[in-house]
């Protein structure tokens, strides 16, 4: 499994989706959204603004419940895990927030030490190695002792991801990664995001609309739609591009305006 | 010997000449880690020949490899044996290029003499904003005055609103809270020289000359002040006031003078209602230790002068003044990131109780050189 390519498809289901729906009053988002993630891949959520992407992300890592269908992360069905097999379950996840999310009054050190502190016993010599590892890792060893309010929306960017890999989580779940960056420091996530598939087996569900991205790290991706109200299409991104016959993924691959 | 992938790290520390040599078989994970970590740290010393055999080695994560290069750091060299190439490998180099630059060098800290001396600069930074930002208010204040449609009447009222129509029923409720604690505390002293007909005249004065506007501005800084600055600083951090400036629009006319304005309006009439309300207070106090409304009404007819009532409203209005100033201008100075509006509501609250008991300071000077 060691190639730069798609997991293979007997490798393990480590996110199932079924049949989920979202709704707000009487708004439906999105319904009928079913797909599966493989262990090892990098696996892209992408869509136009305003199409659910980003509810889709809350409704499978349990911020939000939905009444309709299932969510199973490592083979558990997150919305009915309580207390300490929640716990455990989401000490193997790790979440990149748009923004961030970097807690304000926590050196970028602190910040990815928490969930360490929270989730082992590490001593806090170790912890704090650990933390400057995973900055190290985003580029960002230089910053370790800054204060979020000190650095810029991309560097959060990077930082947040780093506090997300603290516990070399098995999924990571990263919600816009490139937006707002440019493109050099883009590209170097996306060869960051390939080089930890390929290297740790990690599992990336990536949320983006970035279309250089898209291409550059995803394996297989699905498209949700604003009007459909739900997915459009599920494939290799390239193969997608090249053959799409739907003409909101071909505009959305080619950059045309849907007439 | 073959480990099974899942099971646990252990550690065999084993003498190897003049050196050691350090085992590691199974699954190196961060609960691993924090189980043998003090163990070897201690095992290991500077300057002693060390081999990590790391042939047994079925998974390894960061907190494994932190450890291990710990490990390393600490012997000052080390010989690595048994990693074949591949994911731990992997890992290992990961965290070594990561872990490669220095920490940063921390910043020269100043000792506790500078420390005080900093603060105080800073501190006299702020109280100097604060007067050039009365200056830019009195300069906008007056800029509009030829061009009076240029303030935002709408907001104004909103304020206005919020400030003084929303305050109202706490003004009442506290109103006569404080006039009966403050008759029922005199009426204990009182009664014993047999003066307790003068309660009425202790609290009316108090009131109308003190308490009333007193603590109506300590309500205005704790709701409206605050509310100000979080509004402001809000904008601030939202770079929405910049855009205010950038399209041409003074941000004191726009934002500032509409609350200033509303504070000043809106602090004699809490202050009434303080007083009033503080009044009624007491003469429920006075009822039941046996005077009639008429006696308290006539005592403080003999007590209290327009003066007394005009002295204190005026004080009230320029207590909302320095409210409103204080509010906007820590909400116009609110820094950068989350904790920013939380420090400038803070700071507008506690600079604006400073502001209003050192004006009231001044106050008692004046109307005492005045005679009034």
């Amino acid at each position: 499994m060691a190639d730069d390519t798609t997991a293979s498809p007997e490798a393990e289901i480590v996110l199932r989706v079924r049949d989920l729906a979202a709704r707000f009053g009487g708004r439906t988002v999105f319904e009928h959204v079913s797909f599966d993630v493989r262990r090892g891949e990098v696996f892209v959520i992408l869509g136009g603004s305003g199409s659910g992407k980003s509810t889709l992300l809350k409704h499978i890592i349990g911020l939000y419940e939905s009444d309709e269908g299932s969510v199973e992360i490592l083979g558990e069905a997150i919305t009915q895990l309580t207390g300490a097999a929640r716990h455990a379950l989401l000490r193997r996840i790790g979440v990149m927030w748009q923004s961030g999310a970097l807690f304000g009054s926590l050196t970028l050190e602190e910040n990815v030490a928490v969930p360490l502190e929270e989730h082992t016993r590490l001593p806090p010599e170790a912890r704090a190695m650990v933390a400057r590892a995973k900055l190290g890792l985003v580029g960002l060893a230089d910053a370790a002792g800054r204060l979020p309010a000190e650095i810029s929306g991309g560097m959060a960017k990077r930082a947040g991801i780093a506090r997300a890999m603290a516990l070399d989580p098995p999924i990571l779940f990263l919600d816009e990664p490139s937006a707002g960056l440019d493109p050099i420091t883009s590209a170097g996530l996306d060869a960051l995001i390939r080089q930890l598939a390929r290297e740790l087996g990690t599992t990336f569900v990536v949320v983006t609309h970035e279309l250089q991205s898209i291409l550059a790290i995803g394996d297989r991706c699905i498209m949700l739609d604003k009007e459909a109200k739900g997915l459009i299409a599920e494939g290799d991104p390239r193969v997608l591009r090249d053959t799409s016959e739907n003409p909101v993924v071909r505009a959305f691959f080619r950059r045309e305006v849907v007439a | 010997m073959l480990t099974p992938p899942d099971t646990p790290a252990t550690m065999a520390a084993q003498p190897e000449g003049d050196g050691l040599r350090l085992a590691f078989a199974g699954r190196l994970d961060a609960a691993a880690v924090a189980r043998l970590w003090p163990g070897a740290t201690r095992a290991v010393h500077r300057g002693q020949p060390m081999t990590l055999d790391l042939a047994g080695l079925t998974g390894l994560d960061t907190a494994g490899a932190v450890l291990l290069l710990r490990l390393e750091r600490q012997a000052g060299e080390a010989r690595w044996q048994g990693l074949a190439e591949g994911p731990l490998q992997a890992m290992l180099d990961r965290t070594r290029n990561a872990l490669a630059a220095p920490p940063p060098a921390p910043g020269p800290r100043l000792s506790w003499l500078g420390q005080i001396g900093q603060a105080t600069v800073e501190r006299g930074r702020g109280m100097l904003g604060q007067l050039s930002f009365l200056g830019e208010a009195v300069i906008g204040g007056l800029a509009i005055l030829p061009r009076p449609w240029r303030l935002r009447i709408s907001e104004v009222m909103r304020h206005l609103d919020e400030a003084g129509l929303r305050a109202f029923p706490l003004a009442l409720l506290l109103g006569v809270l404080i006039g009966l604690i403050l008759a029922f505390q005199s009426s204990i002293p009182m009664r014993q020289f047999g003066a307790d007909i003068f309660i009425p005249n202790l609290v009316g004065i108090s009131l109308l000359r003190e308490l009333g506007p007193l603590m109506a501005a300590v309500i205005l800084a704790g709701r409206t002040g605050s509310a100000y600055a979080a509004e402001l600083g809000t904008m601030t951090v939202n770079e929405e006031v910049d855009a205010l400036r950038i399209m041409g629009i003074d941000p004191i006319a726009w934002l500032v003078l509409p609350r200033i304005l509303a504070a000043m309006l809106v602090m004699p009439v809490l202050a009434l209602t303080m007083d009033l309300a503080g009044l009624l207070g007491m003469g429920g106090v006075m009822a039941t230790l046996g005077f009639p409304p008429v006696a308290v009404l006539n005592q403080l007819q003999q007590a209290l002068s327009l003066q007394d009532l005009l002295g204190g409203l005026f004080k009230a209005a320029v207590f909302g003044l320095a409210i409103g100033l204080v509010g906007c201008r820590a909400g116009l100075a609110a820094g950068r990131g989350p904790r920013a509006v939380g420090d400038a509501a803070t700071t507008a609250v506690v600079g604006g109780i400073i502001g209003i008991v050192l004006l009231d300071g001044i106050f008692a000077v004046l109307f005492f050189r005045l005679g009034l």
